[in-house]
């Protein structure tokens, strides 16, 4: 019996590439016109891999053939880069993309959900056997425990995610935050729904357009503030987030620090994603004010990338781990499972999937 | 006999700091549970020390500087049991263990266990203030831990500058609220400490007096600047570890003091 995976990835193969081959099979179907015993299909935006078991070996180019969208069969002749990772191999790659080492972000968990989907769809279709529901089951927990015992997981790495974190580190629970966003843009709308996803429900907006300020803050549950009045809610606001399109600098620190004397215990998060910036970069050296501009957050998402890489080795060590305990008792079910079919051939019963 | 229950005691303090260190090292943070298990354990042994030796003297145990420092390891590891787990601190127990471990280390090496036969007898009103000034000592050594972190964090958020334990420490704000009961809660146990000791019935050298009163009024200040807002929380933190460090050399001051006036 034969443990085996094919596929394309961001590493070996360009979008044009990989969506030559994705979308055109479902894993049923590509057990049956492939000859696999079982199969599973794992398609995302950065890769599309087949996991099979099979008695015989299948080669590349069938199971590429069995891939290919009928419209591009005819467009490029050249070799598809494929990969193929067989027995052991294959299950290390499975543990390593299922917890997020193979992925674009490094850590990030979306792959994990991904793949419980194609498991779930192979699984309701009848094309997981005994062996690739053992592998995929082995394969979820491993990324659970991956991402519970190192930090590879931690770090936000998008504009949106950063500043919830930090304003997370600041203040905690961000249920009792006070929000202002200045300027409507469409990152500004982005950033702020992360924060209302973690719980803010007191958001103002204000921009120079106020029936934007008004649609805005209708989509995200907040109320519109004319824009003369902005200064002022810097009194009373935990968060200002501001991407105003404005050429000159609309906060300085001589018209912030009247204002932060009535609220010194309290901290001031002020996130400027515009360019250029609304905040004059001197405000960071006022007491409990905390500026980030897009560098500052833009550097921060690459410390976490970092932080992220230099959990791989550690994430590397749980996966071997269990590579080769699972790959022992796997092969220990292959070899009989071969033997079972030879059996059956000489008219045997078969070797029910329960005692494997 | 109860010095191995010490020695015990210390090595469960050690153990928290290997853990942390190697945390560090390794920049995973999972600390929180080992190291409230190990400190509880190690807070064991400590009680476990100071009612035997309070067995043999027949009286508090803090009659010498050895002993001194013991208490105050003892009333750190208090205050860290009942105020870390339950305002959440992450990370709390690393930074706690280091300094009951230097206390404990600190007594254990230096040779200030001298056995004086004291001979003033046991005074309720003396021992309940030396022991209540103790426990509040404990909570400002918390207070000071938490400025520490405070301090970390704050820096870390300032310069943009991001390491691996920022992702583990609390909040700034959560940090601040500790602080803050955390010297409530020693400013009141060090008052009714203070006040006590008025009604010892023993003349306490006026060093001593003056000492204990101006770190009163020290604390006394960093809570009333804290109330009216004249104090930005970065300062306030700062100030909780100039505040501990003052204690630290009072308490030397005094047991030095005590041992030359010859008091229990």
């Amino acid at each position: 019996m034969n443990l085996f995976c094919i596929g394309l990835s961001h590493h070996t193969a360009n979008v044009a590439t990989r969506e030559q081959f994705a979308g055109n099979a479902t894993a049923e179907s590509l057990a049956r016109a492939a000859g696999c015993a079982e199969a599973l299909l794992l398609t995302t935006c950065n890769r599309v891999e087949v996991y099979a078991v099979a008695d015989k070996r299948i080669s590349t180019d069938e199971i590429a053939r069995c891939l290919m969208v009928e419209t591009s069969r005819d467009q490029d002749s050249s070799a598809p880069p494929f990969y193929r990772y067989e027995d052991n191999k294959c299950v290390q790659h499975l543990f390593r993309v299922a917890s997020g080492l193979d992925s674009m972000v490094v850590g990030e968990s979306e792959i994990l959900g991904q793949a419980k989907k194609a498991y779930e769809s192979a699984r309701t279709s009848g094309a997981v056997g005994p062996y690739l529901h053992r592998l995929f089951q082995r394969a979820f927990r491993v990324a659970k425990q991956v991402r519970t015992h190192t930090d590879i997981a931690r770090g936000a790495v998008s504009v949106g995610s950063v500043a919830v974190e930090l304003a997370q580190r600041i203040f905690g629970k961000l249920s009792e935050c006070k929000v202002l966003v200045l300027g409507a843009g469409e990152t500004s709308e982005r950033t702020t729904r992360a924060l209302v996803s973690r719980g803010v429900t007191d958001l103002r907006v204000s921009n120079r357009s106020m029936d934007r300020a008004r649609e805005l803050a209708r989509t995200v549950g907040g109320y519109a503030v004319p824009f003369d009045d902005w200064a002022a809610q810097c009194r009373e606001i935990d968060i200002l987030l501001t991407s105003t399109a404005s050429e000159t600098t609309l906060l300085t620190s001589e018209i912030l620090a009247p204002m932060l004397r009535e609220r010194l215990d309290r901290p001031l998060f002020i996130i400027d994603i515009a360019v250029p910036r609304d905040v004059d970069p001197g405000v960071n050296e006022l007491e409990g004010v905390y500026l980030y501009d897009i560098d500052s957050i833009r550097s921060v998402a690459e410390q976490s990338l970092a932080l992220r890489r230099q959990q791989v080795a550690a994430a590397e060590g749980i996966i071997a781990g269990h590579v080769t305990e699972f790959f022992d008792s796997i092969s220990r079910g292959l070899n009989r499972l071969s033997r079972a079919a030879d059996h059956t051939s000489l008219g045997e019963n078969p070797l029910r999937a329960s005692e494997l | 006999m109860e010095r191995y229950f010490l020695i015990a005691s210390t090595f469960c303090f050690l153990a928290a700091v290997v853990h942390t260190v190697i945390e560090f090292r390794t920049k995973v943070f999972r600390s929180m549970r080992f190291n409230f298990f190990a400190i509880g354990l190690g807070f064991i042994f400590q009680t476990a020390f100071l009612w035997i030796r309070g067995q043999e003297l027949g009286r508090c145990p803090i009659t010498n500087l050895f002993e001194v420092f013991v208490f105050l390891a003892w009333s750190v590891a208090l205050v860290y049991m009942l105020v870390g787990p339950a305002y959440r601190l992450s990370l709390m127990g690393a930074f706690t263990a280091p300094l009951v471990l230097l206390l404990q280390g600190f007594a254990l090496i230096l040779p200030i266990d001298t056995r004086r036969s004291v001979t003033v007898p046991a005074n309720s009103w003396l021992e309940f203030h030396a022991s209540m000034s103790l426990v509040a000592y404990g909570a400002f050594a918390l207070a000071c831990i938490a400025g520490v972190m405070y301090l970390l964090q704050e820096r870390q958020l300032k310069t943009h500058q991001l390491h691996s334990i920022f992702h583990h420490l609390p909040p700034l704000t959560n940090l601040f609220a500790a602080i803050t009961r955390l010297l409530w809660w020693g400013f009141a146990l060090y008052t009714v400490g203070i006040v006590s000791g008025f009604f010892t019935g023993h003349p306490l050298p006026r060093i001593q007096v003056v000492a204990a009163i101006a770190l009163w009024v020290l604390y006394a200040a960093i809570l009333q600047a804290r109330h009216l807002m004249w104090l930005a929380p970065k300062r306030v933190a700062a100030l909780c570890i100039v505040g501990f460090s003052a204690a630290l050399a009072l308490l030397w001051g005094i047991t030095f003091t005590a041992e030359l006036h010859h008091l229990p």
